[in-house]
């Protein structure tokens, strides 16, 4: 093991934490700013329960995701200064955008959603819960830019060894951006929505908060009913444009080895890089040209049309990418049952169907990790692609022993933080929409009835 | 593109203002989090925390913002400075998560609420050391070659360091107390004034070390000081230091409860200022100057569109912010 690979399982760990973050609190401050928006303009307190009920989840999360995010832009200081050195002048200022535009907008809105519901009118409280909602979105825009321009770079001369700018539109808007954005946005929305229906299937299943549950069921379920079929057809999209701008990745994650057309979907098989072949391959004729490239006879380029020493490693985009796809199927399947079940009016009474939203609560994390593993994995050798190897990208003066120290920490600090925060959330899940309940033996600093604790609880029971 | 000024001082006011904002505004809770471990009990533990929670979130921000805007600025600077204190950066980002988790988890996890408590004073006082080590270790310089760092992963481990991160941990702890006056009454409020006046003896005597210490590391300094007709010119800075001391002293013993937090300010102004002469105009001490070190001037220029109009919304909102939980911080603030 060298400083190189090091950093790279280093990058990995504290990346594949953070994303997990992201992809629940950019979805839930949306749902948060939507229920706020309700409760406003209709008045019904369910509404403000429910965000509430949201807020005290989202505040842990958001905290979590904080903390590991401001690790991220030191990580290209500390373990990847040639990567920095070589494409500052083109990744930077997309970084520095996020801050200005996305950080400080969430951060400064968040403290009053948190702690000012009884400080500011409430149409304010809800701009507050609409902004942090607008800076999530923002942050997702900037960074996947910088992370676009990396997959499909464009805009810029190489001088020395070195980015420059030359048109900042098509840097931006790098050809797999807005493909990319798209399917990552729509990715978390989907993976925050499963987290609700399963919260929400638990707290009707245990005839807790039963009433504000089949709220949160009804309308995730609606959500999902669109945005899973769509996320599916943006997916696909994705795929081509990736065919047009990364052709190796592509060959890669369908394990392609030999160009040709009319090529069959390979459903499963054992990637053999060496051999440059697959083993024990099920395959289905015909069917890869037509998803790849919509047309029967249409061609799929093969890996060995580039040197080997340019192959990602193959094994890895090829099962992330199914194990993503499959993913998507099973929430598919949740998401159809779903809408037949609420059409058949048996939505509340099959409690297996309930049972399954439990199941697949974390679904959409799975997903996430697996389409990321997918585009990540499959634009190596290079951290810009084509022109920057990862090889050529790490900090020179780092031994293998300095890396292994800094891993062995993020690895500690992360196996407790994390954990921790996910029985956090999960404890304030079960907790129901009612007003939170001081956990154990929490004194004072906190009011001992919780300000939100407002009138008009419903009892809750069989409504409606 | 080709820019028709020097956007070179614009950037480095831009960035120098963001790291100066950052100190003061992470500076002060970050001390209210050491002093939090230094509080008695439960009861005033919650005030002090309950003063810095709707907050603490946009202060770190500006870390983002100076580690980022070093990035996009001057970005050698950024390749070559970062793993030169690969660990103290390690260890501050660490210190920092367990420093930022702990405002939710201690509320939210009463059965380990003695570990996050711990968590939060340790993060905040390591973090602060970290920082101010590598402060000392930026102002010793590094040794590079060509545009990479080139010595040691341990190099930054100087006793000028260590006193930079000591001097810095009394420095925070300061701002905190100056902070805890401004938003806390009673007890609490007595309390600091007491641990401000111990911070700011310890605070003036780091300054006074490090000061004395900088200009026998480098003989440029010294020159740059101690040479006519500078030291006349220089001179003030000194003075007004020490007069800052007197002035902060007097506020904390008075009545007064802006006074502490605004001297504490000033102090951390003019030691600012003074590491700046000091420096100026490198940003890779003895290699590289501000303007070696810049990013191209597309770069410059298609962030500094962005920065002007937007850094000023942002100081609008985040002061919004702050006037919504002005006043004095209640035992029963309401929590979310």
């Amino acid at each position: 093991m060298d400083a190189l690979i090091l950093s790279r399982l280093q990058f990995v760990w504290v990346i594949a934490w953070h994303i997990l973050l992201p992809a629940f609190t950019v979805g839930l401050a949306s749902y948060i700013a939507f229920m706020e928006g309700l409760g406003l303009f209709t008045g019904r307190e369910v509404y403000l329960r429910i965000s509430r009920y949201w807020t005290r989840i989202f505040s842990v999360s958001f905290g979590m995701g904080v903390v590991s995010g401001i690790i991220m832009p030191f990580q290209f200081g500390t373990n990847w200064s040639r990567f920095s050195d070589a494409t500052a002048n083109i990744i930077s200022p997309l970084l520095a955008y996020e801050g200005l535009m996305a950080f400080f907008l969430e951060a400064a809105f968040l403290g009053v959603l948190l702690f000012g519901r009884d400080r500011v009118p409430r149409w304010v409280h809800f701009l507050a819960a609409s902004m942090v909602a607008l800076g999530t979105l923002f942050s997702s825009f900037w960074i996947l830019a910088a992370n676009s321009w990396m997959q499909t770079p464009a805009g810029y001369t190489l001088v020395g060894g070195r980015f420059y700018p030359t048109d900042w539109t098509a840097i931006v808007f790098s050809p797999s951006f807005p493909y990319r954005l798209a399917h990552t946005v729509c990715g978390f929305y989907v993976t925050t929505a499963f987290v609700v229906l399963g919260a929400a299937a638990g707290l009707v299943r245990r005839r807790q908060s039963e009433a504000d549950g089949r709220v949160m069921i009804s309308t995730t379920l609606w959500l999902l009913l669109a945005l899973v079929p769509l996320q599916m057809l943006l997916g696909d999209a994705h795929g081509l444009n990736t065919r047009q701008y990364q052709p190796a990745k592509l060959a890669a994650i369908e394990a392609r080895w030999e160009t040709g057309s009319r090529v069959p979907l390979t459903l499963f098989a054992i990637p053999d890089q060496k051999a440059a072949a697959n083993h024990f391959a099920i395959e289905v004729p015909v069917l890869g040209s037509l998803i790849l490239t919509h047309d029967p006879n249409g061609t799929v380029r093969g890996l060995k049309e580039w040197p080997a020493d340019q192959w990602p490693t193959v094994i890895l985009p090829f099962f992330a990418f199914r194990i993503m796809v499959g993913l998507g199927l099973v929430m598919l399947a949740v998401t159809l049952t779903g809408a037949v079940l609420r059409f058949g009016g048996r939505l509340w009474r099959s409690d297996l169907f309930l049972r399954a939203c439990q199941w697949t609560a974390p679904i959409g994390f799975l997903a996430v990790l697996a389409g990321w593993t997918t585009t990540e994995t499959g634009r190596q050798p290079w951290t810009v692609y084509g022109l920057l190897r990862t090889a050529d990208s790490v900090t020179p003066s780092l031994s293998a022993t300095n890396v292994a120290i800094s891993f062995a920490g993020y690895a500690a600090v992360y196996l407790l933080i994390f954990p921790a925060g996910f029985l956090i959330m999960r404890r304030l899940i079960r907790t129901g929409t009612g007003p939170a309940a001081p956990q154990g033996s929490v004194e004072s600093g906190r009011p001992s009835l919780p300000v939100d604790a407002l009138p008009g609880l419903e009892p809750e029971g069989r409504a409606p | 593109m080709t820019a028709p000024l020097d956007l070179v001082p614009i950037w480095t006011l831009i960035l120098g203002l963001g790291v100066f904002f950052y100190v003061l505004l992470d500076g002060f809770d970050l001390g209210v989090g050491m002093l939090f471990g230094l509080a008695p009990d439960t009861t005033s533990r919650n005030l002090i925390m309950n003063s810095i929670a709707p907050i603490w979130d946009g202060n770190e921000t500006w870390l983002v913002l100076g580690g980022v805007g070093l990035f996009a600025a001057f970005p050698l600077a950024f390749s070559i400075i970062i793993p030169a204190v690969y660990f103290p950066i390690l260890i501050m980002l660490l210190a920092l998560v367990f420093r930022g988790v702990a405002f939710e988890f201690r509320f939210r996890d009463a059965e380990h609420k003695g570990l996050w408590d711990h968590g939060f004073t340790y993060g905040s006082t390591v973090a602060t050391f970290a920082q101010g080590v590598v402060l000392g270790a930026f102002i010793q310089g590094f040794k590079v070659d060509g545009r990479h760092f080139a010595g040691g992963v341990f190099d930054w481990f100087t006793p000028f360091s260590l006193l930079c991160g000591v001097a810095l941990v009394f420095g925070y702890g300061l701002l905190g107390c100056g902070w805890l006056i401004l938003k806390t009454e009673g007890d609490v409020q007595a309390r600091a004034r007491r641990q401000g006046r111990v911070c700011l003896l310890a605070v003036m005597a780091g300054i006074a070390a490090v000061s004395l210490w900088t200009p026998l590391l480098d003989p440029d300094i010294a020159r740059r000081w101690f040479s006519w007709p500078n030291i006349a010119w220089l001179s003030p800075v000194p003075i007004t230091a020490g007069l800052l001391g007197l002035y902060e002293w007097r506020a904390l013993k008075s009545g007064d409860d802006a006074g502490p937090f605004a001297g504490a300010i000033g102090l951390f102004l003019i030691s600012y200022l003074g590491i700046a002469i000091s420096l100026w105009p490198m940003i890779v001490p003895h290699h590289y100057t501000l303007w070696q070190a810049a990013s191209s001037e597309s770069t410059q220029a298609f962030l500094l569109v962005g920065t002007l109009f937007l850094l000023p919304i942002i100081l609008v909102y985040t002061g919004w912010s702050y006037w919504v939980f002005r006043g004095k911080v209640r035992g029963d603030m309401g929590y979310h």
